[in-house]
């Protein structure tokens, strides 16, 4: 046996190494919540905010530790509209479609962020994967209606002028 | 104040008396919507105004020593008036300042706070006047108002248990666990009349009976702050403005029950609710306020806090449950209902945010108190979330009883633009709407019943002529069709119909079947469901036929959107009185539907419009408007 690793050995091992490091973080998640059942949701929380989506491998790998059939795990990712099985954009842009906003024509505010960040039929996050446009159905700022939030700030009384200055600002720090 | 058995009284007491050296309080309005408008900034600058004069003085200094006296400045929770952030409330002159921004910090601090003057540029102003009001119990958003719900929210800081106490709280619980057996807090709040304020209505008092008369060593005390209706905030305002009265509450609840655990079950879209949560559990921990031997009564409660992760259905209660344990969170059918088998199959009380919140005071002032207040079967007050075509949007609490038009006219000062009323959704997607006709009602739980309609949520979205309701029909389906659970197959496949037909309608595809087609599946819907997403999901619809069959009619029968809301129908008109015949349109319109001569009215060819609306933007002259021409004379009178 030569001790030498060829090539794909090694490419291999590198990919072994990720993963196990990949694994490590979501074991800290499980071990700070603990295994029992009940603390599937807030697990699959923290993961999703780690890597912006919830990996396959990793459903699989949680479903394994925690004894939770594969599809409980996945029925719950699927179930909760907070849960993604597809990669996110680094920012999300969440416009508010709740009553309120919907009366003050929040259709309007979606459709110019649509074309704004140059999204087609069905696209939700850009090419860049800067950002990805979901609507929600109310983020509790009714009095500000229309409102969106992006990341964890909120924006309300907004126009199509306004939202482009936003999105424009984080655009532009972006490409830095 | 560190070991277990502090005495509430003398703590209270202590708090007050530094309280009474607090000569000025400002309370600033640090909401959502306030802060959207810069009300952290303005904290920022006048905590350094008031630093600056030298009168400065927060709660830790008030208590360090018994001469300590000053001017405080707290972050509060949402004072109610949104739409006039940012704002700030100062006692005890009972003044409020409305659209303030940072640069008025020394200005108020000089004038008002050292001097006593009233700033007029700052003061409330009614439409049409130039008379300020300042003086907060002359402001009629404020004045038709009753806070027991938000009687903290807006003068207290959440952030500090200190100031929960000063302000009578964890009172409540002493009195209950120390005064009290457990039949008397349960008789208290049957009594006081108190019903959940979540949707359903029911009996608070009677539903801890049923849990206390369950025979389990295990017990679970649960909070529904799902808080899902779309359009509706105040659980929210409660949780994040005044997070103690809840902690207080589910406490005295378990205590009544016999249950040592609660859960907090927050929606995913209300971070900073939960931070000011978690915040509040461990004060109240570190104060002997929760963990073992409360007050050394023996009573041990503690309570967690689980986030939800964005699903209208868990609201629903046993829905709730199963997403607590981890589950897909799916309604069962009821009985048992969870007093009898809850969480983990042990009796479980489950109550929304605003019911808890009144809790602590019919428990301190007991049932007639409460019961003194509103109309009939239903005591206490209400708590509506004002939003829409309204002048004045923003969290407000009414005795229960208080009439429609008062709400919307008075508090709410009237619609916005003078536009005029046309209707009122009341209690969210599960709820119905209401009409001109419905004004002079009262909103308590028996009036609403009777017109078809429920208080629901206590979301109130004010719509005017511009909004299509057959559109809003549409809306309130889409959302409701895509939060159905999928358990069921009335509730499944019902609302996924209704929304087909009703987007047909919308595209100017209905027929006059269709229209027969909605009604029945609506009620087989309502009758077939399994949970009350499914049951009351028709709601709008069947009440939006009922009181605006005509606009139905006009989309199937005329093809005509008379709100001028469809797209499908839109068409623009050029006022030729108003229109002076500049161009403008015509250079920017897409579809080079507009032509005409300079100088004479122009016109639109409405086969070639593509209803983009471009052109009203563009005109310097407002003389192009929606729909079918110009308004009549008599119509704009009647509007203004
Ligand atoms: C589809 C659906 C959604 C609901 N959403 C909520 C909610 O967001 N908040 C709430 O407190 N109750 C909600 N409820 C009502 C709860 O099932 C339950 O009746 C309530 O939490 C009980 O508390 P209460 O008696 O204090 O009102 C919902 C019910 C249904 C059927
Ligand atoms: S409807 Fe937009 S925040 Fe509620």
């Amino acid at each position: 046996m030569s001790t030498v690793m060829d090539a794909d050995a090694l490419a291999e091992a590198r990919e072994l190494n990720g993963t196990l490091h990949k694994f490590r973080q979501v074991n800290e998640i499980i071990d700070r919540h603990g295994k029992d059942p009940s603390n599937l949701i807030a697990i699959l929380q923290e993961v999703q905010e780690e890597y912006r989506y919830l990996p396959e491998e990793i459903m699989t790998y949680i479903s394994t530790v925690m004894e939770i059939h594969p599809s409980s795990v996945y029925g719950v990712a699927t179930f909760y509209a907070q849960f993604s099985l597809e990669p996110k954009g680094k920012h999300i842009i969440k416009v508010c479609d709740g009553t309120a906003c919907h009366v003050r024509n929040s259709q309007w505010i979606i459709d110019s962020l649509r074309e704004h960040l140059r999204l087609k039929q069905g696209e939700h996050t850009t090419k860049d994967m800067i950002f990805t446009l979901e609507t929600v159905a109310c983020i509790g700022a009714c009095a500000l209606a229309p409102a969106m939030m992006l990341d964890e700030e909120i924006y309300g009384q907004l126009t199509p002028d306004k939202i482009k200055e936003i999105v424009d600002k984080i655009a532009a720090e972006e490409e830095k | 104040m560190s070991t277990a058995k502090v005495d509430m009284n003398s703590v209270h007491k202590d708090y007050c008396q530094a309280l009474k050296r607090e000569k000025i309080r400002v309370a600033v309005c640090a909401g959502l919507g306030c802060i959207v408008n810069g009300a952290l900034k303005l904290y920022d600058a006048l905590e350094a105004e008031i630093k600056a004069k030298g009168i400065y003085a927060d709660l830790s200094y008030l208590l360090e020593d018994e001469s300590n006296s000053g001017c405080s400045v707290v972050k509060t929770g949402c004072q109610g008036f949104c739409e006039a952030g940012a704002l700030i409330r100062i006692e005890p002159a009972g003044l409020v300042y409305i659209h303030v921004k940072p640069e008025d910090a020394a200005e108020i601090a000089e004038r008002t706070l050292l001097k006593g003057e009233i700033i007029e540029r700052l003061a409330y102003k009614a439409p049409y006047s130039d008379k300020a009001v300042a003086e907060r119990n002359e402001i009629p958003f404020f004045s038709g108002q009753k806070q027991i719900v938000l009687r903290n929210c807006g003068i207290i800081d959440p952030s500090d248990i200190r100031d929960y106490i000063a302000h009578d709280g964890y009172l409540a619980l002493q009195k209950a666990l120390k005064e009290m057996s457990r039949d008397q807090v349960i008789a208290t709040v049957i009594d006081s009349g108190l019903k959940g304020r979540g949707g359903a209505g029911f009996p608070a008092g009677r539903k801890w009976a049923f849990a206390k008369a369950e025979e389990s060593d295990t017990k679970y005390m649960v909070c529904n702050a799902d808080e899902g209706d779309p359009g509706a905030f105040m659980d929210r305002s409660v949780l994040e403005g005044d997070p103690h009265s809840i902690i207080e509450a589910m406490a005295i609840a378990g205590y009544a029950i016999g249950a040592s655990h609660g859960y907090i079950y927050v929606r995913a879209e209300y971070p900073l609710a939960v931070a000011r949560l978690k915040h509040a559990l461990k004060e109240a921990r570190d104060n002997g306020l929760l963990g073992n031997d409360i007050l050394g009564s023996g009573f041990d409660f503690d309570i967690k806090i689980k986030e939800g992760a964005g699903a209208f259905v868990c609201g629903e209660e046993s829905a709730l449950l199963a997403s607590i344990e981890g589950k897909r969170g799916m309604p069962r059918p009821k009985p048992p209902f969870p007093a009898q088998k809850g969480l983990w199959g042990y009796p479980t009380v489950i109550n929304n945010v605003e019911t808890l919140a009144s809790v602590p005071l019919v428990i301190l002032r007991g049932a007639e108190w409460f019961s003194s207040c509103g109309v009939g079967r239903s005591t206490g007050t209400k708590t509506f979330a004002l939003s829409g075509k309204v002048r004045n949007t923003g969290l407000v609490e009414v005795p229960m009883g208080t009439t429609l038009r008062d709400m919307i006219f008075k508090i709410g000062g009237g619609i916005r633009d003078d536009k005029r009323f046309k209707a009122v959704q009341i209690g969210g997607p599960s709820g119905g709407c209401l009409t001109e006709e419905h004004l002079d009602l009262t909103l308590d739980y028996d009036s609403l019943a009777k017109v078809g309609a429920i208080i629901g949520s206590g979301g109130l979205v004010v719509m005017d002529e511009d909004t299509c309701m057959v559109e809003m029909a549409r809306f309130f389906m889409h959302f409701t069709q895509s939060e159905s659970c999928g358990k069921c197959v009335p509730c499944r496949e019902g609302t996924k119909r209704m929304l087909e037909i009703l987007e047909k309608i919308v595209a100017g595809k209905g027929t006059m079947e269709d229209l027969e087609l909605l009604d029945e599946v609506a009620r087989m819907v309502k009758d077939a469901s399994l949970c009350g997403l499914g049951k009351t999901a028709p709601n709008p619809v069947l009440t939006m036929i009922k009181y605006f069959r005509d606009e139905y009619l006009a989309h199937v029968v005329d093809k005509r959107c008379p709100a001028g809301q469809c797209q499908a129908f839109k068409s623009y008109y050029i006022d030729p009185e108003l229109c002076k015949g500049c161009g403008k349109c015509s250079r920017g319109c897409p579809a080079g539907a507009i032509s005409g001569k300079p100088r004479e009215a122009y016109g639109i060819d409405t086969e070639a419009c593509l209803k983009c609306g471009a052109c009203v933007e563009m005109c310097p002259f407002g003389a192009i408007g929606k729909g079918d021409g110009p308004k009549s004379k008599e119509d704009n009178e009647r509007n203004g």
